[in-house]
């Protein structure tokens, strides 16, 4: 057990929005709506999985919708609260600690909000390793865990308590009524046992996150290039640099979609790059070659500060660094590819992991590792 | 003949050039006085005078300002001003200027209302506007007697109509509203496009005294050419339209110095110092522009959302105020006051410039009058002006490798030594005028900001026809057709609207061609 200071927040919201993959949401909100949570009512306290009973009850939280939509219309702050204590209510016993689905994007600090202001313990853990567009894409589904009941909340006061046959169900109404919600809610969802959660989530992420942003700030701070700093901290590989040079974007079906061109600079020159994206950055390809697909990690980097970048806030004329990097290992296997593969968000190519697609000249002394994110 | 005139007008000095072509003809650096207009006139007909120019020879009169940005660091002359934002039930969590530094809060006073509104991404109201709670917000708006008045509301950049409404609401109960509409300054990003609003708002009423005062230099002179403003990106607007949006000239100083100094220096790759009477601005240049901020950009401890260049800005100028016990610097300056306040120059407030000046690294005014101040004491003051100048461009820098640094502007007598990690250190050739050599060099933009329906055609044809018509509006504002380029293309869905609808911004830039404005 450690405790989680609104100055750790920063380090942690930096990371997130690394891991956040180009969506995940605007960390800057989440991050503000932490820190006056935390203001307000003391220091979070940070416990590792490990320190749960097998029989604790764990309820992660999170926001639902269009990360487009999240910059705009910002919540009322109570929804969240209001979604936990619904599912609370209709589990009919204490819960024992929050939890975040998603280590990427804003969903890494929503949850700080829910055990600030109920006074109750967050768990060092996460259900993607990074940030994935729908609810059924968390490593508990491949165990058989399901995603409900859940509740799902707005700032309206609405809430509804949802039960579905599957988790891909889960995904469908809950998104039917995030959309009626206008694209953002907040939700309570996967109700687990601590046991469930040692077995099926990825561990240790919220530590990951704030060292990945400790790294980013130290690199600045000694001028080290930053872009390397991620690249090493994260086991990942520098696939292209360029500069933008077109973003088509369009929102379906409550999510933001598009696709972005770089020109290649400096090694890359004469290259152009796609990079496709449906919240996060899915599939990076040049003309004639994939170079890196889902669930391996795609982020792109302002080229000189490192500063994450995201889908919407993505501009004509930045000049970038795009990294790669290896998904967690349950992602790669077969069970996994069906969930968040390519072929999954309809792109017909064939997953490689992105340390076999870079080959030899990707593979350096310090190659991946058996790929946790 | 066909000449132009850049003017920097800063808050210690005004700077003004006469240019032909690429070619620096008359300069002339005089101090900024308290009406603005002095200031100006007594430039231009040093320059106009020195090279010999008839008034009707000059084609253009391009003036950049840091005016409305200093009084955001300062926290001067700003208004009171309100934040109404149309939200409710939503967007409680992070009220309007939550995430402000408490003495701008203070500066403005505070008055944040939030009020039942915004639309969905889809066009739904979120909530209806509430007349009454509109009505009761000015209501108390107008009795705290603030007049200046910034609206936001959610989704306002796809559907403007409840900010317009809201405005309407205030504007019949306090009378002499001004009122800025965050649709009209931002985009999508509520916080950010908000701050942007509530700065132009406290900004106004200074906006309409300094463009009056530019527009009475000008005539006075009979000049009669165009008078333009540089705006944050380094492209030039009109003067009416700067007057009400003065938000837009934010960071115009240092993209004006920065885009001079590279072009004096000849060095396209560099660190730019630009030491003004007030303030220091450090960026880096990048292929002869300034480096742009990917994200977002803090003005005076401020988030907002432009375009512009990553400047970092600190208190520290040539006017800036020294005190001793303990030593501090800045952020407070004389500013224009300078020639009688500084002591070299008869006042008894103690300056940067005294200093520099009792250290012998600067013969300006009366050097006996610093003659007093104790060597150890001037020594830690230079000491500091070195350490925060260093400190700035060891910031900035975004590698460890040295770079040549380019050190402009009236109050880089200052810098006395070599900045620590640079390559070499340049000083060009009119380096105290450099901003407004870059005002004179700025470009000529044309805009396109439209919703377009693609039913009957595709996204491409839609940009194609944008792109066109910016680089037409850019020519017709009179810009070079053969220099025009794209620089800026953002299009948004709205997902609402039938005919699958997108809004589509465009920029083009090009030369100003003076030819055409010659007689």
């Amino acid at each position: 057990m450690r405790r989680i200071t609104v100055e750790a927040l920063d380090d942690i919201a930096l990371g997130a929005a690394v891991l956040g993959t180009g969506g995940g949401g605007d960390p800057y909100i989440g991050k503000l709506m932490a820190q006056a949570a935390l203001r307000r009512h003391g220091d979070v306290e940070l416990i590792d999985p490990h320190e749960l009973a097998d029989d604790d009850l764990v309820v992660p939280t999170a926001m639902m919708g269009a990360p487009t939509v999240m910059v705009e219309k910002i919540p009322r702050g109570q929804e969240i609260v209001s979604a936990f204590q619904a599912l609370e209510a209709h589990l009919g016993r204490p819960v024992r600690a929050t939890m975040s689905i998603e280590a990427g994007g804003l969903n890494s600090t929503t949850p700080f909000t829910v055990a600030a202001e109920l006074g109750i313990p967050l768990v060092d853990a996460d259900t993607m390793g990074r940030a994935f567009p729908e609810l059924q894409m968390c490593t508990p589904t491949l165990a058989g865990v399901t995603a409900t009941p859940m509740a799902i909340a707005d700032e309206k006061g609405n809430r509804a308590i949802l039960q579905t046959i599957d988790n891909r169900w889960t995904e469908t109404f809950a998104r039917s009524l995030t959309v009626d919600m206008g694209c953002a809610a907040m939700i309570a969802i996967y109700p687990m046992t601590g046991r469930q959660v040692k077995e099926t989530c990825v561990l240790g992420t919220m530590t990951v996150l704030e060292e990945i942003g400790k790294t980013i700030r130290r690199a600045r701070l000694v001028h080290a290039d930053p872009i390397e700093a991620v690249r090493a901290a994260t086991d990942g590989f520098v696939i292209f640099r360029g500069k933008v040079t077109d973003i088509a974007r369009r929102t379906e079906t409550g999510f933001a979609r598009g696709e972005a061109a770089l020109a290649g600079t400096g090694d890359d020159a004469g290259q152009t790059l796609r990079v496709a994206f449906q919240n996060e950055f899915l599939v990076a390809r040049t003309e004639d070659r994939v170079l890196a697909t889902t669930p391996d990690l795609i982020c792109m980097l302002d080229a000189e500060t490192g500063e994450p970048i995201t889908t919407e806030s993505l501009r004509y004329g930045f000049r970038v660094a795009v990294l790669a990097m290896p998904g967690d290992g349950r992602w790669r296997t077969p069970a996994g590819l069906a969930v968040v593969g390519p072929g999954y968000f309809g792109y017909d190519i064939p997953y490689l992991p992105v340390e076999e697609r870079m080959g030899a000249e990707g593979i350096g002394s310090d190659g991946p590792s058996s790929g946790s994110a | 003949m066909s000449l132009r005139v850049g003017i920097d007008v800063g808050g210690t000095n005004t700077d003004a050039v006469l240019m032909d072509g690429l070619a620096v003809v008359a300069k002339i650096k005089t101090p900024t006085t308290p009406d603005v207009t002095g200031g100006i006139t007594t430039a231009l007909r040093h320059i106009l005078d020195a090279s010999g120019t008839p008034v009707s020879a000059v084609a253009g009169v391009m003036i950049g300002t840091t005016h409305f940005t200093n009084a955001v660091v300062e926290r001067r002359r700003l208004e009171p001003t309100a934040a109404i934002r149309l939200g409710l039930p939503a967007t409680l969590a992070l009220p309007p200027m939550v995430d402000w530094p408490a003495d701008l809060a203070d500066a403005l006073g505070r008055h944040v209302f939030l009020c039942h509104g915004g639309n969905e991404f889809d066009g739904r109201p979120i909530a209806p506007l509430d007349k009454g709670e509109l009505e009761r917000a000015a209501t108390a708006i107008a009795e705290a007697g603030v007049s200046a008045i910034a609206i936001s509301s959610v989704f306002s950049p796809v559907n403007p109509g409840m900010e317009e409404e809201a405005a309407a609401i205030v504007r019949a109960v306090v009378p002499d509203a001004y009122v800025t509409l965050s649709n009209e300054i931002g985009r999508v990003g509520l916080l950010e496009r908000e701050n942007a609003g509530i700065l132009n708002a406290c900004l106004r009423r200074l906006a309409r005294e300094t463009v009056a005062a530019f527009r009475r230099a000008i005539a006075e002179m009979g000049i009669a050419a165009p008078l333009y403003l540089t705006q944050n990106d380094g492209t030039l607007m009109s003067a009416g339209f700067a007057e009400r949006f003065p938000v837009l000239t934010f960071a115009s100083g240092p993209t004006n110095s920065m885009r001079g100094a590279a072009f004096l220096s000849g060095r396209l790759d560099a660190m730019v110092v630009d030491v003004g009477g007030t303030t220091s601005d450090v960026g880096a240049l990048a292929h002869g522009f300034p480096r742009e901020a990917s994200v977002a950009v803090d003005i005076g401890g401020v988030r907002t959302n432009f375009r512009m260049p990553d400047v970092f800005s600190f208190g520290l100028g040539g006017g800036s105020l020294v005190s001793s016990d303990p030593l501090t610097i800045g952020p407070r300056s004389v500013g224009y006051r300078i020639t009688e306040q500084a002591l070299v120059f008869g006042g008894d407030t103690l300056t940067t410039t005294d200093i520099a000046v009792a250290a012998g690294v600067a013969e300006i005014g009366d050097p006996t009058r610093v003659a007093h101040l104790e060597r150890p004491f001037v020594g830690a003051a230079m000491a500091r002006i070195q350490e925060m100048s260093e400190a700035a461009v060891d910031r900035m820098k975004t590698s460890a490798d040295a770079v040549p640094v380019i050190v402009v502007g009236g109050g880089s007598i200052l810098i006395a030594k070599p900045i620590a990690g640079a390559s070499e250190m340049v000083k060009p050739d009119h380096y105290e005028a450099a901003n407004a050599v870059g005002a004179a060099i700025a470009q000529i933009s044309g805009e396109v900001d439209r919703v377009y329906a693609l039913a009957g055609t595709s996204r491409d044809a839609a940009l194609d026809e944008a792109k066109a018509e910016a680089s037409a509006r850019a020519a017709a504002a009179g810009a070079d057709p053969g220099s025009v380029q794209i620089v800026d293309v953002e299009d948004v869905p709205l997902a609402y609207l039938p005919g699958n609808a997108t809004r589509i911004r465009v920029k083009a830039v090009g030369d100003l061609a003076l030819s055409r404005h010659a007689q």
